[in-house]
């Protein structure tokens, strides 16, 4: 062993200790800044955290000193792993951000304004965690990740993609932007954030339609590498709408957690008018699938290959069976049922992500790919960011106190839900 | 928020809600038109350079591989892996061309190993040129499909998108990761030069000229003898490739890919991705209306 091994295992360990004591800062301030109320639990929560993050950081020192031949078990056979299957499941997740950015200021459906926060700041996370954060890993020369704001390349999918995230990005700081306003006390700049948001979620809606839907047309140039099952001419669309579904999926679940976790009162028809909207989208997006599937007469594909076709059923299954619950009104009317309806949606379509992008390509690759633990714990990093960060937020921002929420319970009382709800019928017009 | 009450249809746009549409409708069609005008931007092949690799005139030498090793600054294949017998039997990093001994059944029925080299095809719309985010490949004016150092960001689309299994990543460099694959000795051939592998076959196995010539060339032979020649490939696949194959030898058994399509492959993305401009000009007005509209009728209603 020679000594620059010596030095780069030491910065590994430095590397793993300086995470750990991370996570202790970030449980402390998460508890607020008190010891924690039962020791067991400390033991579980902290302890989880910092092991986590410990082992983050080894992970995060290993790949950027040896490599990413080194730490992964990606191959020429199969350059993408689940660090790009991240970006696609995380962006896919996030369009709950852009959807009720929509329903709340285009459509002005005031029910969503409660929810509009949290949605944003989860959107928010994604985006930044998945989008930038795992593209930083996964880039071999992540520093250059600029390049496409000068080097142009227009026809490339990749290239579209990459702007509408930088975009998007500086979308959701906008709307990200007035909570953090309203905590520093900057009236003026926050009424003018206000005042601009209109125009801004209006590009939000069209950035996140295009890429979203560009996701899918990533795929469009390897007909002979993705199985029939999942390759198809039709993927950008099949692509956005499993976002749109996925997206009202995620904002049921994220407001539904955080209004339940931070003990903060939710009006149920929220979840159930967001439920009710994402049965169409359902539907459609199953007729679609499943018609282009028979028109392609791709069906055989199930048998043929035993992974392949598996995963495919358990995708289909998991986007099928919710519908039943929000077909039934008895029960789609009901919170819980709305909720439990959103878990498998979310389940699927990140499922059907890591078919696309990993899974599908394996057989015409010949590559047998699975992630090695360090490519699996920095996906867990990311994802336990983005809950840690998130849930700083809940105790040090005014998350859940849009200025519009008191406004409109003060103007209109009490009926201001019902109402609402009654503008998505058309009759009440 | 304070808008006027009593006309409600005077104003039906406002001077900053048309200037904003009227920017993002300008901005817009500039964007589509650019996108239009380069479509129209793959010339002609006429001047690119080619290659016919006549498949019965190779003797399995691997001098071009070595000749490919040696130009990359590596030492040359060692004396005793010259000739027949299994090389590294892939591209690999350092490999931009190796010398594949095929097992086929001749006409005979007897097993018998035959040779082909393979390395980048060149296609004439290449897939890869296509999917880099950042221009890091390109096709020059001589047809050679090149990686720019300064410009690669490692993001590996090349390598996903590459329906040849071309490109190859250098895994074990954690800093500054390179891409490699044949280059068609670019700076040579823009010298008037030959490519390396071209030049160091000794018995004419490898033809280098223009396109047309090449393809015209390969054409003639088939006609010719139509009965040795089964296999041309290169011609169709993906659009047409630059270097191009005689056999007689079937495609499938020379392990060249048969599942490709015959049209070029970057227009299986294009087609989605020139309809986006449309798209952003048709959901952002609509979006813009719903708002007014929305927004209106919560004022006066």
């Amino acid at each position: 062993m020679g000594e620059m091994d010596f030095v780069l295992i030491l910065f590994r360990v430095f590397a793993a200790l300086f995470m750990a004591g991370l996570a202790v800062i970030a449980c402390w301030f998460l508890e607020g800044r008190k010891r924690p109320q039962s020791f067991s639990a400390a033991v579980v929560g902290w302890g989880f955290l910092i092991t986590l993050w410990g082992l983050g950081g080894y992970a995060f020192a290993a790949r950027y000193t040896l490599g990413l031949g080194a730490v992964t078990n990606l191959t020429d056979a199969f350059p993408w792993g689940i660090w790009k299957a991240t970006v696609l499941c995380g962006i896919a997740f996030a369009a709950g951000g852009f959807l009720t950015a929509c329903m709340a200021y285009v459509f002005r459906i005031r029910i969503f304004t409660p929810i509009l926060r949290p949605i944003v700041l989860a959107a928010y996370l994604c985006y930044t965690l998945s989008a930038s954060g795992a593209l930083i890993v996964d880039l071999g020369r992540y520093y250059k990740i600029w390049m496409p704001i000068v080097s142009w390349q227009h026809r490339s999918v990749l290239f579209e993609v990459s702007w509408c995230v930088m975009l998007y990005t500086c979308v959701l700081s906008v709307e990200f932007a007035p909570i953090v306003l309203q905590k520093l006390g900057w009236h003026r700049l926050e009424r003018f954030v206000h005042a601009i948001t209109v125009p801004f979620v209006i590009c939000g809606v069209v950035l996140s339609t295009v890429h979203q839907s560009s996701l899918g047309s990533l795929f469009l140039i390897v007909p002979e590498k993705l199985l029939p099952l999942w390759y198809s001419p039709l993927i950008p669309v099949l692509f956005f709408l499993s976002a749109i579904v996925s997206g009202f999926a995620m904002a049921i679940f994220v407001s539904a957690l955080a209004f339940w976790i931070f003990r903060r009162p939710l009006d149920p028809k929220v979840l159930t008018t967001l439920a009710k909207g994402m049965t169409p989208f359902l539907m459609l997006y199953l007729f679609l699938r499943i018609a282009d599937l028979t028109a392609r007469n791709a069906w055989a594909d199930v048998f043929a290959y035993p992974l392949q076709g598996f995963s495919f059923t358990m995708e289909m299954l998991l986007l099928t069976l919710p519908l039943f619950v929000l077909l039934k009104t008895r029960w789609s009317g009901r919170r819980r049922w709305a909720f439990a309806a959103a878990i498998p949606v979310i389940i699927g379509v990140i499922l059907n992500r890591l078919n696309v992008a990993w899974i599908g390509l394996l057989p015409a690759t010949g590559s047998h790919y699975f992630p090695s633990w360090i490519e699996i714990i920095v996906v867990l990093n990311l994802v336990s960011f983005g809950l840690v960060i998130f849930g700083l937020a809940a105790r040090y921002l005014p998350l859940f106190e849009h200025p519009d929420i008191a406004r409109h319970a003060h103007s209109s009382n009490a009926k201001d839900g019902e109402e609402v709800v009654a503008e998505l019928e058309p009759r009440h017009v | 928020m304070n808008e006027p009450q009593h006309h409600p249809f005077a104003q039906s746009i406002s001077r900053r809600t048309f200037c904003r549409r009227g920017i993002a409708g300008l901005s817009l069609l500039a964007v589509g038109a650019s996108v239009s005008l380069a479509e129209s931007e793959t010339g002609d092949t006429s001047h690119h350079g080619a290659v016919l690799v006549d498949l019965t005139r190779c003797i399995g030498c691997r001098a071009c591989e070595n000749a490919c090793l040696v130009r990359q600054g590596y030492p040359g294949l060692p004396p005793a892996s010259f000739g027949f017998g299994p090389g590294d039997g892939k591209l690999t990093f350092k490999s931009r061309t190796f010398v594949d001994f095929r097992e086929v059944s001749a006409f005979d029925g007897q097993m018998r190993q035959v040779p082909i080299k393979r390395q980048c095809m060149h296609c004439l719309e290449p897939s890869c040129v296509s999917v880099c985010p950042v221009a890091a490949l390109e096709k020059t004016p001589r047809g050679s499909v090149i990686w720019r150092d300064d410009k690669c960001i490692g993001c590996r689309y090349c390598l996903l998108a590459c329906p040849f299994g071309v490109p190859k990543y250098e895994w074990g460099n954690a800093l500054t990761p390179r891409v490699n694959k044949c280059d068609f000795c670019d700076d040579r051939t823009a010298a008037g030069l030959l490519p390396s592998c071209v030049g160091a076959c000794p018995t004419g196995a490898l033809k280098y000229g223009k396109h047309d010539e090449v393809l015209q060339e390969a054409r003639a032979r088939v006609a010719a003898q139509p009965k040795r020649y089964v296999t041309l490939f290169g011609d169709h696949v993906v659009g047409g490739t630059s270097w191009l194959y005689l056999s007689d030898i079937p495609v499938e058994q020379l392990g060249l890919p048969t599942n490709l399509p015959a049209t070029p492959m970057p227009g299986l993305t294009w087609n989605w991705l020139a309809k986006v401009p449309y798209i952003v000009i048709g959901l952002g007005l609509v979006l813009s209306g719903v708002s007014r509209l929305r927004s209106r009728k919560e004022h006066h209603g």
